[in-house]
């Protein structure tokens, strides 16, 4: 029996095995969501564990890691919505190659902002789409929708953010 | 909107937040993973149970208490 088969019947060494091959996946895919190294951690450790309870649900023949990165995808989301139901950028992103003028930390803001005010399935669309450059079909495998829905999403959150920077006299 | 302005947001939205390329996890999680399983699970109260034994009763006995319990809601 193959390590997916075993992992089906809930046998604990091969999800051990599954987990420390792809913990590192998800990670990344939840990091770039989240932007927070801290939550992406927690947040890979609760996806798995999800993964983990639901390994009866887990068909052996279908791709384990696209069915991982649409849980890390939820619990992603779950995280986003929670709280405060926004969870602002974190303030200490790296910032680009060439020091910020004064003109330029304003705007950079101001784009946070407007990315922070976004609903979290809005959000979560203009981070991998716009700023990590997933393909379409990609976040929609994750988010569990067609790419026409994840390209009118992206056109709704388009359509705010530029209204947005516009009232606040940022050129989109 | 067209192509150009759309391109032209997403540079603008990767110059204010860079994107992440290759992000690395710095540590092993499997023993957080193991500190979760053997984690007690939350037990619900018997009172807890019976509270919602009663709620049903009523909703089951008196629909007509449903509209008041929305509006409460």
């Amino acid at each position: 029996m193959d390590l997916l088969q075993r992992f089906a019947t809930g046998d604990l060494d091969a999800f051990e095995s599954l987990f420390r091959q792809y913990q590192g996946a998800v990670y990344r895919w939840i990091v770039r969501i989240v932007r927070d190294p801290a939550a992406a951690e927690d947040l890979t450790v609760e996806t798995l564990w999800r993964a983990y309870r639901a390994h009866a649900r887990f068909r052996p023949d279908a791709s384990f890691e696209a069915w991982l990165r649409r849980i890390a995808t939820n619990a992603a989301l779950d995280h986003l919505r929670s709280a405060r139901r926004y969870v602002p950028l974190p303030a200490d992103l790296p910032a680009g190659p060439q020091p910020d003028t004064a003109e330029q930390a304003e705007s950079r803001k101001a784009i946070r902002s407007a990315l922070d005010s976004l609903a979290p399935r809005l959000r979560i669309v203009v981070q991998l789409g716009l700023i990590e450059e997933e393909s379409y079909r990609e976040i929609a495998e994750s988010l569990g929708i067609s790419e026409s829905a994840v390209k009118l999403r992206m056109f709704r959150a388009v359509r705010i953010l530029r209204k947005k920077l516009q009232q606040w006299d940022v050129k989109p | 909107m067209n192509d150009r302005e759309f391109k032209e947001l997403g540079e603008k939205l990767r110059g204010a937040i860079p994107p992440l390329r290759q992000p690395e996890l710095s540590r092993d999680l499997w023993p957080a993973m193991l500190q979760k399983m053997n984690e007690p699970r939350v037990r619900v109260p018997w009172f807890d149970w019976a509270l919602a034994a009663i709620a049903t009763a009523v909703l089951i006995f008196f629909p007509g208490a449903i509209p008041a319990l929305l509006y409460h809601l």
